[in-house]
């Protein structure tokens, strides 16, 4: 079954003027786009077709031979955790997500420096993620179409950092545009809403270890 | 030895005065010491053509935020990535380059940053003024490729298949000319790139250098790119490389 291609979670130009419908019709409709019709053209007939996407990344990843499929796996589900993260009404951080910023970087502001310099930081094309580990927030630039769920641990937030996602509205000024992303554009909610699922399966997991006895039982079925 | 060396001298100061008799007219040669030879701290050389020269290869904005910005910030933060490191200060971009790994992340990005747009500068030229390949440097791509051809299209490819930032090059390496790859600014002159080799040729293969134009079409960039490709420069590297006698 072919990975879908989601349409853009809002119209093309509920962004503007922070992000342009131009902006929006390329880095969606072309890049995107792009990623996931050579995606189902490379798993056509292989293992890949009956998996869903986050599993074809964390299969591919493991399998050189694989490169092309993980980078457009990856890509394809970056790309629609990207749109989820971004909301034309940008409200404030819910309850548990201010309380986790408070905890990880002291404030909001030093939470948006930190977020910024490692937008800067990270050098050629990659993302910015705001992610949970150990119940506790962190920061994380990985490059090209690496996720952030690989290496690091579960996203909540991402700002994609690649030219093409600033280079019409913002030109090489990529500071200008994370700082638009971040001040008008993220979509709390989604932030909020993911730290919750994540909570309920960090409980659920508990619970099954705690039914098992401590007798080792992993509830690996449990992402 | 020492007539041997005198008799070398005054070949190369007669060459000299041939070229620039026979060409009165043309502009002062680009430094014939290559980049990798000088020390900081680096300035921003002019385009050694206009902003609109290169349309409709590669359109004038772009060609004013790649220089005037991007390779601008380049030089800047070498510059301040040399101040924060005095023990750099001294060595050359190729001492740099050499032994790379031992740096920070800012004074790598940003020598390679301002190496490798020099060179891809100096190897532009407007549309139909690139002039062709020397006989020589011809004669060896298509002894390592097979065709002229198949070395554009064995170029092509390899842009392509370099996922995310990166450049591809020419490069001179074993004693033959082959392609290669390095992400974001890394080039083939340092010691933490998978194919060493001297570069000939460079493209420039991040989004900043095509997606105004192109937007997601790398492949047309590639392909549009050799109208703009300035052979005569080419082969300067080249002969350099291959200790050709140019």
């Amino acid at each position: 079954m072919p990975i879908p291609f989601p349409p853009l979670p809002f119209a093309e130009n509920a962004l503007e003027p922070a992000m342009s419908v131009e902006t929006l019709r390329y880095h969606h409709g072309k890049h995107h786009k792009s990623y996931v019709e050579k995606l189902n053209k490379l798993i056509a007939g292989t293992g890949y077709d009956t998996m869903p996407l986050r599993a074809i990344v964390e299969r591919s990843a493991k399998a050189r031979k694989d490169r092309k499929i993980y980078t457009n796996a990856a890509q394809a589900w970056n790309h629609a955790f990207f749109w989820d993260s971004l909301a034309p009404q940008s409200e404030s951080p819910g309850k548990m997500t201010a309380e986790g910023i408070a905890a990880a970087f002291g404030s909001h502001d030093k939470f948006a420096e930190k977020f910024k310099k490692t937008a800067m930081d990270t050098f050629g094309s990659g993302w910015v993620w705001l992610y949970q580990k150990d119940g506790k927030f962190a920061i994380v630039g990985t490059p090209d179409g690496d996720p952030c769920f690989l290496r690091h641990g579960e996203p909540v937030f991402v700002t994609d950092v690649w030219e093409h996602a600033y280079y019409i509205d913002h030109r090489n000024e990529r500071e200008a545009f994370v700082d638009t992303v971040l001040s008008k554009l993220v979509n709390w909610r989604a932030v909020e809403g993911r730290l919750n699922a994540l909570k309920d399966r960090q409980e659920a997991k508990a619970d099954i270890r705690r039914q098992a006895g401590g007798k080792g039982v992993e509830p690996w079925f449990i992402a | 030895m020492k007539r041997i060396l005198a008799a070398g001298l005054g070949a190369a100061l007669l060459a000299v005065l041939v070229a620039a008799t026979a060409n009165p007219g043309a502009s002062a040669p680009p430094p014939d010491i290559p980049l990798e030879q000088h020390k900081g701290p680096y300035t921003l050389a002019p385009l050694p053509y206009a902003t609109d020269a290169l349309n409709p290869v590669i359109d004038t904005a772009t060609m004013e935020i790649h220089h005037g910005k991007h390779h601008q910030a380049y030089v800047t933060n070498l510059n301040a990535a040399l101040e924060a490191n005095p023990a750099l200060k001294d060595k050359t971009l190729g001492e740099i380059f050499a032994g790379v790994s031992q740096y920070d992340a800012a004074v790598r990005n940003n020598a390679g940053g301002h190496w490798n747009h020099t060179l891809f500068w100096r190897t532009m030229a407007p549309p139909g003024k690139g002039g062709a390949p020397s006989e020589v440097l011809r004669a060896q791509i298509e002894k390592d490729f097979g065709s002229f051809d198949a070395f554009r299209k064995a170029f092509q490819a390899a842009g392509m298949k370099q996922f995310g930032a990166g450049w591809v090059w020419l490069i001179w390496a074993d004693e033959r000319l082959q392609i290669t790859t390095t992400p974001n600014q890394d080039n083939p002159l340092m010691a933490v790139a998978a194919k060493r080799g001297k570069p000939i040729l460079g493209n420039d293969l991040w989004e900043h250098a095509y997606s105004l134009k192109h937007q997601n079409r790398r492949d047309a960039y590639l392909a549009g790119w050799w109208d703009v490709v300035n052979w005569t420069e080419v082969t300067r590297p080249f002969y350099r490389a291959a200790a050709v006698p140019g």
